[in-house]
């Protein structure tokens, strides 16, 4: 085949990956053609990788080769991870993704730098610096959800940190615009490099707990936008259309996990949110809280007709939603409807809570959106929150003085009756105190999560059979 | 401005309009997923590394082309995997299951 039909045959081959990228994101939107969805995805990946193995500019094949296995070497046990750890595994895919696009455009500035025009080179250099930055920022967020000992977990805070954040990214935009006057200094390149690698690290670390589902869609946008970019340096309309549509993706989920929270983009980016602290939080120590036994609670839920179980990362820790799924079966069985009420940043990333329940094999139609469940919550006789804590805080609604006042939550105060598994008394991830517990309505379950379920579900199991 | 850099503007424009009405309308039961599957969609990058390393034009271009291989098809790889061992759990319950 002479090369330029073989070109025609690769670009042909490009367009019809494209289309197959943009069904499988609008198959992606049901569970029902979701599947779908990812075959059309596979299939898109598979037709541009056997295009670009066939473009006649590829000279030598075993390294490539070599590489693609080292990467599915990677690929396959990351994909296998257990459901609690795919928020870390997504952080470092951002990571890699970054990652790749990053070196591919130092690439293409060291074997281009005599063609270089001013505009590539900008084009370069913002690619490369926000790839870089995404690559440390993304491999902090993953360091930070896999819990590793060095990485601080909590926000850190030190005064004039975005100060000093501003000034490093400041110098490396001053870099580039260097480097775009003049592109002919690849001993400037690595320095912007090493500093957009340094402003990642500062940008992450001082962002933490219930902000890590906004950091994660953040970073999925950045990556995405690397590799529009790099679309941009390359003149490869496939990589301009994946990037578009995976930055665009992260860019949306980033939306709703601001608005979920009642916070800006640059709130999130440079208020730490676990500084915030209540101030009339000790005043309410006094205040007294009804606790119930297994028993107790196994005879309220079997009386219910109608019961919303109310799910946070707390359940997931606790590994209870096998024992959720049985007491959902007990339940159900009983003739009690139940359904399960899913705040937008319950869980570690966005719809974390969905895939952890689905695994639980709890049917996807029982678990509701927060605006579908709010309505639902003034005709329930039982909110079973097992934990969560701040998305349910109804000082969000009333107290002007919370730090989370604004923030949209479940209404689980307005169900008849009220039950918290808690293992104690102890302020949640963000430190800020619950009027919820000390309602009359309220009954706290002390105990594991994991535990107590399992003690209810006996209780529930024995009244039927004896 | 050059016209490749116009061309892919527009290109970058429709397709980022396409994606936000599409994603827009995925279910938030769902959002887990989408990461997962954008996330093995953007590893196209790696027909751009292949290319970088097959072209051979320096020893560094071919060493970073070939890191970048790795790096983005164990993306496509494990983001493909993981997204259909996702989408595998999320049943139904209307068809009762036993």
């Amino acid at each position: 085949m002479s090369s330029a039909a073989s070109m025609q045959l690769i670009h042909t081959t490009y367009i019809v990956s494209v289309v197959l990228f943009i069904l499988a994101i609008k198959w992606l939107s049901s569970p029902t053609t979701a599947k779908r969805g990812v075959l059309s995805g596979e299939i898109a990946a598979a037709l541009a990788l056997a295009a670009t193995l066939a473009d006649p500019e590829v000279h030598e094949y075993k390294w490539i080769v070599v590489a693609l296995v080292v990467g599915a070497g990677v690929g396959i046990p990351l994909g296998m991870v257990k459901i609690t750890a795919v928020p870390q595994r997504t952080a470092l895919s951002h990571a890699f993704g970054a990652l790749s696009a990053s070196l591919i455009g130092i690439a293409e500035y060291y074997v281009g730098i005599p063609r270089l025009t001013h505009f590539g080179m900008g084009e370069i250099g913002l690619e490369v610096v926000i790839g870089s930055l995404t690559f440390t920022g993304s491999l902090i967020a993953a360091a930070k959800l896999q819990e590793i000992k060095f990485i601080p977990q909590r926000p850190v805070v030190y005064k004039g940190q975005n100060i000093v954040s501003l000034s490093v990214l400041a110098v490396a935009v001053l870099l580039i615009i260097a480097l775009v006057i003049n592109p002919e200094q690849p001993y400037l390149f690595p320095i912007m490099v090493v500093i957009s690698l340094v402003f990642g690290v500062l940008l992450v670390t001082p962002i933490g707990g219930a902000d890590m589902p906004t950091v994660i869609s953040l970073l999925n946008s950045y990556a995405g936008f690397t590799a529009a970019l790099l679309g941009f340096v390359l003149n490869s309309k496939v990589l301009v259309v994946a990037g578009a549509l995976d930055g665009s993706s992260g860019f949306i989920l980033s939306v709703i996990m601001c608005k979920a929270m009642n916070r800006s983009f640059t709130n999130v980016m440079f208020g730490a949110f676990g500084q915030v602290q209540t101030s009339g939080a000790a005043a309410q120590e006094t205040r007294t809280v009804r606790s119930a036994s297994p028993e107790e609670a196994a005879e309220i839920l079997a009386a219910a007709s109608k019961v919303v179980v109310v799910p946070g990362y707390g359940m997931a820790v606790a590994q209870a939603q096998h024992k959720v799924r049985e007491l959902f079966d007990n339940l159900t069985k009983k003739g009690v409807e139940v359904t399960f009420g899913i705040h937008p940043v319950a869980g570690r990333m966005p719809g974390h809570m969905n895939v952890l329940l689905a695994e639980a094999d709890i049917p996807y139609d029982r678990l509701k959106e927060m605006d579908d469940v709010n309505s639902e919550l003034p005709q329930t006789d039982v909110a079973l929150v097992i934990g969560a804590n701040d998305v349910t805080n109804p000082a969000a609604r009333t107290d002007p003085g919370s730090p989370i006042y604004g923030m949209p939550i479940l209404d689980v105060d307005k169900a008849r009756t009220v039950m918290v598994i808690k293992r104690s008394m102890n302020p949640g991830f963000a430190g800020i105190d619950n009027p919820l517990y000390y309602f009359d309505k309220t009954l706290m379950l002390f105990g594991d999560a994991k535990g107590f379920v399992g003690d209810i579900v006996r209780e529930l199991s024995g009244n039927s059979s004896h | 401005m050059p016209s490749d850099f116009l061309s892919n503007l527009y290109v970058f424009i429709l397709a980022g309009f396409v994606g936000f009405e599409l994603i827009k309308r995925v279910s938030p039961l769902l959002h887990t997923p989408l990461m997962s599957l954008t996330n093995a969609l953007d590893a196209i990058v790696v027909v751009a590394a292949i290319i970088i390393a097959g072209r051979q034009e320096t020893k560094l271009s071919v060493i970073l082309g070939l890191i970048a291989v790795a790096a983005s098809f164990s993306n496509m790889v494990g983001g493909f995997f993981i997204t259909d061992r996702m989408l595998r759990m999320f049943k139904s319950g209307k068809p009762k299951k036993s």
